[in-house]
């Protein structure tokens, strides 16, 4: 019972491997190249990179508050 | 060991002899089929027959890790802070104003943002709270179980999803009414055979992903509680998951106490990648905000990042200063900047592109266990075993 059990759970493993190895994978460099434009490209929406002015701040200090 | 028997038992025709029998869901070539056990235990031993013994399996399961290796290694050409080196480094992080939220009488252990950026549920050993960011407005709901480990906000803001050591994962309504009794009204969700580590809410508040410490993630359908998909693959507890973050997205990612990042289809439950690079438990994963990578925080003092299209681990942030597990992370909107709880009471942002520290942020008494960005990317909150919730505006 235990041998099949193991035979059982090691073809899945060897499954699983052939599975992954199988995928396709770019090179690093494209990889770095793009999560790099991403950043750069979203700078500009991101405040806490970019600081935001206390007009537009949803939560800078309100003079008054309500507690409900 | 731990405990990872989570089976569906169902009773009915065999795919392969008929009979009426407890049948074992099993996936053949990808094709989820039914077979009782005697069938299971037949076909096995077909596979003797040919030849095939533990031992020449195993041989070929070394020779397939070492394969997958040598491609992976294949297209390492450079590093990813190489790459960055022509980006402009980042000016002084400064956080102007914090709030700390007081009044959990305890640990505070798990934080969601809900998706209209002003409300907040956050849990603690026993109690649950929503509260509004400057519109004082409270929720408390008291939990049968004494740690609640997960939380999570449904996209449509009316709905919130928790559990932790009941080993289930119940779902509230959320009503303005104040009086009302909420615990009343909770609904039992999805059910694990060990405790609830996390869980999240997929595209919709009718679908609820969860992740357990017996070794597998659920996907759970909340209208009538079934169990729609699961993922097994971990062979230890999963502490962590995190879905993609596209809209047509199908995919989520779980990390665990067996050191290993891996990648799920939602749809058919299989592991489509799987990273293991990592010294020790794996207490936080994230997505990169493009869908492309993700972030993991570990017991091993470092957070990493490992790309999906490349199948790698691409960067690592650690400090030799840094001897304590981080267990959380999150990326601010851009994915430029990492913010990552520590056990040693402080958080440590990272640029992302180039490896190094931007900051660190002191303020807790005790281990940071969440921290997480608001969804419109202009504050972050943290919370920590000080009991407190540390609000942080831009």
């Amino acid at each position: 019972m235990s041998t099949s059990g193991n035979v059982v759970a090691m073809k899945k493993v060897v499954q699983q491997l052939r599975f992954e190895a199988n995928i396709d994978r770019v090179k690093v460099s494209q990889a770095a190249a793009e999560l790099q434009q991403f950043c750069i490209q979203n700078a500009l929406q991101d405040p806490l990179l970019t600081g935001v002015s206390s007009s537009t701040n949803p939560f800078r200090t309100q003079k008054l508050c309500s507690f409900v | 060991m731990c405990d990872q028997t989570f089976v569906a038992i169902t009773f009915g025709p065999c795919d392969s002899c008929s009979q009426n029998k407890p049948l074992m869901n099993i996936y053949l070539q990808n094709e989820p089929v039914n077979y009782c056990s005697l069938c299971v235990e037949l076909m096995a031993c077909q596979g003797l027959a040919k030849g095939e013994t533990v031992s020449t399996l195993r041989a070929e399961s070394e020779n397939l890790k070492a394969k997958l290796e040598e491609e992976r290694a294949k297209l390492h050409d450079v590093e990813l802070h190489q790459v960055a080196e022509k980006v402009e480094t980042l000016g002084q992080f400064v956080i102007k104003t914090r709030r700390t939220l007081k009044g959990h009488g305890n640990k505070v252990l798990c934080m969601d943002w809900c998706r209209d950026k002003r409300r907040m549920v956050s849990s603690s050993q026993v109690i649950m709270r929503s509260a509004a960011v400057c519109v004082l407005q409270e929720h408390a709901v008291t939990m049968p179980c004494t740690w609640v480990m997960a939380c999570a906000y449904a996209p449509s803001g009316c709905v919130i999803a928790c559990g932790g050591l009941d080993n289930k994962c119940s779902v509230y309504p959320l009503s303005l009414d104040k009086n009302e009794n909420l615990a009343a009204k909770k609904k039992s969700v999805a059910m694990h055979t060990n405790y609830l580590s996390a869980c999240s809410f997929t595209n919709s508040d009718m679908q609820l992903l969860t992740s357990s410490g017996d070794g597998t993630c659920a996907l759970w359908d909340v209208e009538s509680g079934q169990l729609l998909q699961s993922f097994h693959g971990h062979s230890a507890d999963v502490l962590s998951l995190d879905l993609a973050p596209s809209e047509t997205g199908n995919t989520f990612v779980s990390g665990g106490c067996d050191k290993k990042a891996n990648v799920w289809d939602m749809r058919s439950g299989q592991n489509i990648q799987s990273f293991e690079t990592h010294e020790s438990d794996i207490n936080s994963v994230k997505y990169y905000p493009s869908g492309d990578a993700f972030a993991t925080g570990s017991d091993d003092a470092t957070c990493r990042l490992y790309d999906l299209r490349a199948d790698r681990e691409v960067a690592i942030y650690s400090k030799e200063s840094i001897i304590f597990g981080a267990s959380s992370v999150d990326f601010s909107l851009s994915g430029r900047l990492l913010f990552a709880g520590y056990n040693d009471y402080n958080i440590n942002v990272w640029d992302v592109l180039k490896g190094t520290r931007v900051a660190i942020l002191f303020g807790h008494e005790n281990r940071v266990s969440t921290v997480r960005v608001s969804p419109d990317g202009t504050a972050f909150c943290s919370g920590s075993w000080d009991n407190t919730l540390d609000f942080n505006p831009v």
